[in-house]
């Protein structure tokens, strides 16, 4: 921008975070070991100072992954128009805002002009009906969704997640089903506001004192949706993913598809046929914007309580911002994780992907509560899978793929 | 912007579904906070044997010979799914490629490459193989793709259409309409004053 001669519009609706650069092992600083991240973060911070842009700064009380402390903040609300450089800005969409994930030069024009030239997306509706069976979480909505109707099934629509199993939801666990239309290939997804959006918002810090009227904040009742889709939630079983992709998931009751792609088989290693459960892991990761908020770790913890994690696996817990930290500290989690044998970290992004910096062991198989499980996502040669916390809790605890 | 009027070229088929940014070009490639020297880590996981050692995989399609200078890649599902970084298209362009034909695109990913002067052809069904490797022309103003023994019409959003046909800056474009953008924020300002910190 600075070589362009432009400038920020409105800066005190522009904020800044460090999350996927910063270091998570205890007593950070800024001397990431990301290459090139510590020059990220110096020249970010310059940036943001030259521009008047509000940056939660490597240690900052209330930095975060930018997803988790966007609506700890009271930033996200309904009705807002609201992008970020991430694919995973879709989370967002769990408060009835349009949030989306854009590059690099679309972020450049909506800090220059305070909009974006975005053609109109088709719409489409995903209603999930019916009462989720105990252990069956949001996580599991969505890969099922995946799963059913392919990584490419969400055809660039802005998706409304619609149906009593999907306002039965908390915020925390929108924000999960939400984090994932990204991998359904959504333009984006959203959920309509109610009073469980409301309740959430209040009080927040960036919050409107008092809130707004929201309640039209919702798709009129003869909206037409270009696309349907109808689930059956109380069909859902806990899920894990077994290949490459996202839609490569199916319950951990179940078998990797006789029909695989010999290609992510290979890069996966596992054959055709064989039982997901009892595959033994590695390594087990909680943490990213999916599924790292406080009920994520609470769940989790509940788990791991008075065990420990089996011989060999390397455990690790990262709260999903600095405020999940502090309040998990507070109930004690960070001592039910730690006696359990899991490492608890600083709150970032962390080992959900792979920079050059940190990793895991070469060759590991991992279980993870992230969103992605593509080749070489948790560095060359990691075998990822993806999950909810509580099957990342409980297959750490035994040592191969398992639910709770 | 570089105005993308026409292209005739060989097409490299990379059928394959799902293709992610991560996979185009992995964060570890991404050095530094510029938008060039990520030609080298273009697809670096299929393209090299040892990363490191930058080893070519024959058996990668982009190391075939056949293939050098090419400006037309073929796709299949959901090409460029995953992390929004732009750093998938910049080194895509600056590796050489300024078309892409596919059965699909991630949004994000065709976005992006709008914005860099390199035209994602959406088909809505499976490129047809009879492309496979041969000499294609593209023309985007008359949105014709061919080879001597077919011819194809493809679709593009107008607004997209027009920023690659004259290389449109998008921010230059969007400036102009100023007066227009400050007298909406200040009515939205007096509907909505909580949308304003």
């Amino acid at each position: 921008m600075k070589a362009a001669g432009r400038t920020v519009v409105d800066p005190s609706r522009v904020f800044a975070v460090t999350d996927h650069i910063v270091d998570t092992r205890p007593g950070r600083n800024d001397k990431t070991l990301i290459p090139g991240g510590q020059a990220f973060i110096s020249e970010t911070r310059a940036a943001c100072a030259e521009a008047g842009i509000r940056l939660f700064d490597v240690n900052d009380p209330d930095q975060g992954i930018v997803h988790v402390i966007s609506p700890e903040l009271g930033i996200v609300l309904p009705g807002l128009t609201l992008i970020a450089p991430d694919s995973h800005t879709c989370t967002q969409g769990a408060f009835g805002a349009l949030a989306w994930g854009i590059g690099s030069s679309e972020a450049e024009h909506a800090m220059a002009t305070g909009t974006l030239r975005v053609v109109k997306p088709e719409t489409m509706r995903v209603t999930f009906t019916g009462e989720l069976q105990n252990g069956v979480t949001p996580k599991d909505m969505i890969l099922h969704l995946i799963a059913t109707h392919g990584a490419g099934g969400g055809k660039s629509c802005v998706v409304e997640f619609a149906g009593d199993a999907v306002t039965a939801l908390d915020m925390e666990g929108r924000m999960t089903l939400c984090n994932m239309a990204t991998e359904f290939s959504a333009f984006t997804g959203l959920i309509a506001a109610d009073e469980v959006t409301t309740a959430y918002i209040k009080g927040r810090h960036f919050a409107p004192d008092p809130l707004p009227d929201w309640s039209n904040m919702k798709s009129d009742d003869d909206a037409h949706f270009v696309y349907e889709i109808a689930i059956d939630a109380s069909k859902i079983e806990p899920m894990v993913s077994w290949g490459t992709s996202p839609e490569q998931s199916i319950p951990v009751s179940g078998a990797v598809p006789q029909n695989a792609n010999p290609k992510s088989l290979d890069y996966i290693g596992l054959t055709a046929g064989r039982l997901i459960g009892g595959v033994p892991i590695d390594a087990a990761f909680i943490g990213s914007c999916t599924n790292a908020r406080l009920s994520d770790l609470k769940r989790a913890a509940e788990l791991v309580k008075g065990k420990h994690v089996a011989k060999g696996v390397h455990a690790l817990v990262v709260p999903g911002s600095t405020s999940v930290k502090r309040k998990a500290e507070a109930q004690g989690l960070d001592r039910i994780f730690t006696d359990a044998g899991f490492e608890w970290r600083e709150s970032g992004c962390s080992l959900c992907f792979y920079a050059g910096g940190e990793g895991f062991a070469p060759g590991s198989r991992v279980i993870s509560s992230t969103n992605r499980n593509f080749e070489g996502r948790q560095g060359p040669g990691i075998r990822t899978h993806i999950a909810s916390p509580e099957v990342v809790a409980a297959s750490a605890i035994a040592g191969f793929i398992t639910a709770p | 912007m570089t105005p993308f009027i026409s292209l005739t070229s060989i097409a490299i088929p990379l059928i394959r579904d799902n293709v992610d940014t991560d996979t185009i070009i992995p964060s570890r490639e991404m050095k530094s906070t510029g938008k060039t020297g990520l030609a080298d880590g273009l697809f670096a996981p299929w393209r090299y044997i040892d990363s490191a050692k930058r080893t070519p995989n024959p058996e990668f399609v982009l190391n075939d010979l056949e293939y050098r200078g090419a400006q037309i890649l073929l796709a299949g599902t959901n090409f460029g799914c995953g992390s929004s970084r732009e750093h998938a298209v910049w080194a895509l362009a600056e590796w050489g490629i300024r078309c892409i034909i596919a059965e699909s695109f991630a949004p994000i990913f065709k976005a992006n490459c709008i914005r860099n002067g390199v035209l994602p052809i959406d088909c809505g069904r499976p490129v047809d193989p009879l492309f496979y490797s041969q000499i294609m022309t593209i023309d985007l103003a008359e949105q014709t793709m061919s080879i001597p023994s077919r011819f194809r019409l493809f679709h593009i959003e107008e607004e997209n259409k027009t920023m690659l046909l004259e290389g449109l800056d998008a921010i230059d474009l969007t400036l102009k309409d100023g007066e227009a953008i400050a007298s909406w924020r200040l009515q939205d300002r007096q509907k909505r004053p909580w949308v304003y910190l």
